[in-house]
């Protein structure tokens, strides 16, 4: 049959609209809402994850030291700078003693009256002893002339009250130099007292340490308890570690640590927990361990931030799959098993998890859920039991993930 | 039985399918025109939908964080935990920013949540959900970021450790999802000159700084720095409870202002796009009015190019209606070239837009029959115009 122009015309133009229409249904079918959602989907496995916690926190010393004046007052010196490294009993500062040597000359002034005093009770005493020997040798001879009737009983009686008097005024004057003897012994207490004092404006180290701030200079002013230089001992660093409540499930002391630090992100040191915080923080809802490194790694500096990873011991075996795949349906956690083409929702209870993001599950339903089953682990959108799915190999274009 | 407009087109083919394709074109701006009003209001569902959350409570007397600023303590949601009718709740945090990845700086919103919480990203379509409870980051993949590609936020980089898709602000703006604290951080920590200017200003300040108190200038200064607020508290309510008698006691009792599903569409679906709709709403009138226009002036021309043929049918004694009926069926043929170009040629340029286009069937059906009615009423001026023609004319 020979083809007219006409007919040619006429194939060519069906051709046109057949192709218009099958590219019409193509973009109402496979594109926009009608289209069926791609998924991806992952076998669940069986076995184990190695959980770790991770959690950041910052270097802080275990002992410091603020080191400052018992009293208020001056600072007359410092005598060691920042980085400075102190050994005990090495003179840090001094505080300006004001008055106190003065105080110290009058009690001594005060001493040696105190010793005169004594002096004078001494002669006292002596005076008194020989008053009494007296009195008591003329009571004496008063008795016997008495016996023999030589003298009346009221000049016996009178000799009497002679004696008792020297014997009141020797405990009198005992007594006086038992005073002055107490006087010198409070002076005394008192000056070392004040020379106690006056040591203790030498503010010194109480160990081996590094000098962290020098708060307050020469001629400033502070008050008792304020810190002049503050010290920390470099080789008691460790990481204070927050780890939030919700995922600290197995923090305990022991647990290996790698610790990395803000000022070195590339490189990891090997630490342990060497305590955790019976007092977690309820504001922000984190839990305080200390992380302390096997060797302090040198010039790092307190209040430095670190990132920490805790390697918690192996779990159980059980099945796993990627934390992807989980979702919340309903308020419950699962996942969607494609199962003959469709999907279900298998809900889950959900354990062990490795940073990696594998999780391991168990499902609520025991036989809900087997290893070997595809379960959906990426979706385009949001899915429900009756959304019509497309399985495909990889949802992002090639390239897009590395 | 012979179709005269068959006849007619195969006369002249190529002027006939290739107005036909600027028609389509025409119509092509039109559905894309509606779809970028429908993928305005989906980014607002999306937005909805993605926060999986039955009832907001945000600041009182506020609209909440996506109308307007909100600021409440991140201690609220233990008080909302408690309350009767609430299964999940969990705070959040939402805001606007410039993320920078190597050269060049993305416009996200970035969201703080809690993974596995309301608010977490539901879905994914590559990688993982965050693992560790900071410096992890799950990025929509409309900001271009790959798996592992290092972003950097305010003073912290973080690790895209997982894509998502269609999590967007009502803006458009892509998502990055971070946990709580990270974004409590980006949003309210001070950059490191404001701080350092903060704290000589306090320390100059003889009321903070006072002799005989040590101590209190640091307590005053790193309260400065720290931040306990979020901006909103996403709720999940018990299954089969009712959101208003589960909002009413909140709003009562904690005093905050509170959100069912059905308020907050309200606020971001007919209250913040509300005028954009109106734009597009005159585009959508004037494209279909200029539409209308160049078909009819399309089948004027074309039948006025034909006015002797027409003469020579009505010399013939062809009846009116069967001329009339020519005009329609091409005017209709037209329209429908025109519908499936444009459908076509707006599913084809869509994903370019940077807006999202959504193309409803529902919008096509009703585009499809707003473009039969449009030519159908276009033709009726060239078909006057037929009618009318004097068959004296033919011989001329």
């Amino acid at each position: 049959m020979k083809l007219t122009p006409d007919t040619t015309r006429r194939i060519f133009l069906g051709a046109l609209a057949l192709a218009l229409i099958a590219a019409l249904a193509w973009v109402a079918l496979r594109t926009g809402p009608l289209a069926p959602v791609q998924v991806q989907t992952v076998k669940v496995t069986h076995g184990t994850v190695s959980p770790e916690l991770f959690g950041i926190g910052q270097i802080e010393a275990r002992r410091s030291w603020m080191v400052g004046p018992t009293t208020p007052g001056r600072v007359l010196a410092v005598k060691v700078d920042v980085g400075d490294r102190v050994e005990p009993g090495q003179a840090l500062a001094e505080m300006d003693a004001v008055d106190m040597d003065q105080r110290l000359g009058a009690l001594d002034a005060s001493l040696a009256r105190g010793q005169s005093s004594r002096a004078a009770a001494q002669a006292q005493l002596a005076d008194a002893l020989a008053k009494r020997a007296l009195a008591e040798a003329n009571l004496k001879r008063n008795q016997d002339l008495a016996r023999q009737n030589f003298i009346s009983a009221g000049a016996l009686e009178a000799r009497t009250q002679e004696t008792a008097s020297a014997s009141a005024g020797l405990q009198g004057a005992q007594a006086n130099l038992d005073a002055t003897a107490q006087d010198l012994n409070r002076l005394r207490a008192e000056r070392a007292a004040l020379a106690q004092q006056r040591n203790s404006l030498k503010l010194v180290a109480p160990a081996t340490a590094i000098v962290s701030s020098r708060d307050a200079e020469a001629g400033s002013t502070v008050v008792a308890g304020q810190a002049v230089v503050k010290l920390i001992d470099p080789t008691s660093l460790w990481v204070t570690l927050r780890v939030d409540q919700g995922r600290s499930g197995g923090l305990a002391p022991g647990l290996l640590a790698r610790v990395a630090l803000r000022s070195r992100p590339g490189e990891t040191f090997a630490g342990k927990v060497a305590r955790v915080d019976p007092m977690a923080d309820a504001v922000t809802e984190e839990r305080l361990a200390q992380v302390a490194f096997d060797a302090v790694p040198a010039g790092i500096s307190v209040g430095e931030m670190a990132e920490v990873t805790l390697q918690l011991p192996t779990s159980e075996s059980g099945l796993l799959m990627p934390n992807a795949a989980l979702q919340t349906q309903a308020g419950s956690r699962g996942v969607w098993l494609l199962k003959d083409g469709g999907l279900s929702f298998v809900a889950l209870r959900t354990g062990a998890s490795s940073l990696d993001g594998m999780v391991q599950v168990t499902p609520l339903d025991t036989n809900a859920l087997q290893e070997g089953d595809a379960v959906v682990v990426y979706s385009q959108k949001a899915l429900s039991a009756d959304t019509r799915i497309s399985v495909v190999d990889e949802l992002t274009p090639a390239g897009a993930a590395k | 039985m012979i179709s005269l407009a068959g006849r007619d087109i195969l006369h002249g083919w190529s002027k006939y399918v290739l107005t036909g394709l600027g028609l389509g074109l025409l119509i092509g701006v039109t559905l894309t025109m509606a779809g970028v009003y429908r993928g305005m209001v989906d980014d607002a569902h999306a937005l909805l939908g993605n926060s999986g959350a039955d009832l907001w409570v945000v600041q009182k007397d506020t609209q909440g964080p996506y109308a307007e600023s909100s600021s409440i303590k991140d201690d609220v949601v233990k008080s909302v935990r408690g309350m009767p009718g609430v299964a999940a709740a969990a705070n959040v945090a939402y805001f606007t920013l410039q993320v920078s990845h190597g050269e060049k700086d993305v416009r996200a919103m970035l969201v703080g949540m809690a993974p596995g919480q309301p608010g977490a990203p539901g879905y994914l379509v590559a990688g993982r959900q965050p693992t560790r409870s900071h410096y992890e980051a799950v990025a929509d993949e409309k900001t271009g970021f790959a798996l592992g590609d290092e972003i950097g936020i305010r003073r912290h980089s973080y690790t895209v450790v997982g894509l998502t898709r269609r999590a967007v602000s009502s803006g458009g703006d892509p998502m990055i999802f971070v946990s709580i604290k990270d974004a409590q951080e980006a949003q309210f920590l001070k950059d490191n000159d404001a701080i350092v200017n903060d704290r000589a200003r306090t320390a100059a300040n003889p009321v903070f700084n006072r002799p005989g108190v040590p101590g209190l200038l640091e307590a005053v200064q790193n309260l400065q720095t720290s931040s306990r607020n979020v901006n909103a508290v996403l709720v999940q309510i018990a299954p089969g409870a009712d959101p208003e008698a589960v909002a009413e006691p909140i709003r009562r009792w904690k005093h905050v202002s509170v959100y069912t599903k059905a308020g907050m569409e309200d606020i971001l679906v007919v209250k913040l796009i509300a005028n954009s709709a109106k734009q597009i709403g005159m585009f959508l009138v004037i494209l279909a009015i200029v539409s209308a226009a160049i078909v009819a002036f399309i089948i004027y021309t074309m039948t006025m190019g034909k006015l002797r043929e027409i003469a020579v049918l009505k010399l013939i004694g062809t009846r009116d209606r069967t001329i009339a009926g020519m005009i329609l069926q091409q005017a209709l043929g037209l329209g429908l070239i025109g519908f499936a170009v444009g459908k076509i040629a707006a599913t084809a340029w869509g994903p370019a837009f940077p807006k999202y286009v959504l193309l409803m069937p529902g919008d096509a059906v009703t585009g499809f029959a707003v473009t039969m009615v449009i030519c159908a009423l276009a033709s009726t001026l060239a078909i006057r115009v037929a009618l009318k023609v004097d068959p004296g004319e033919a011989i001329g």
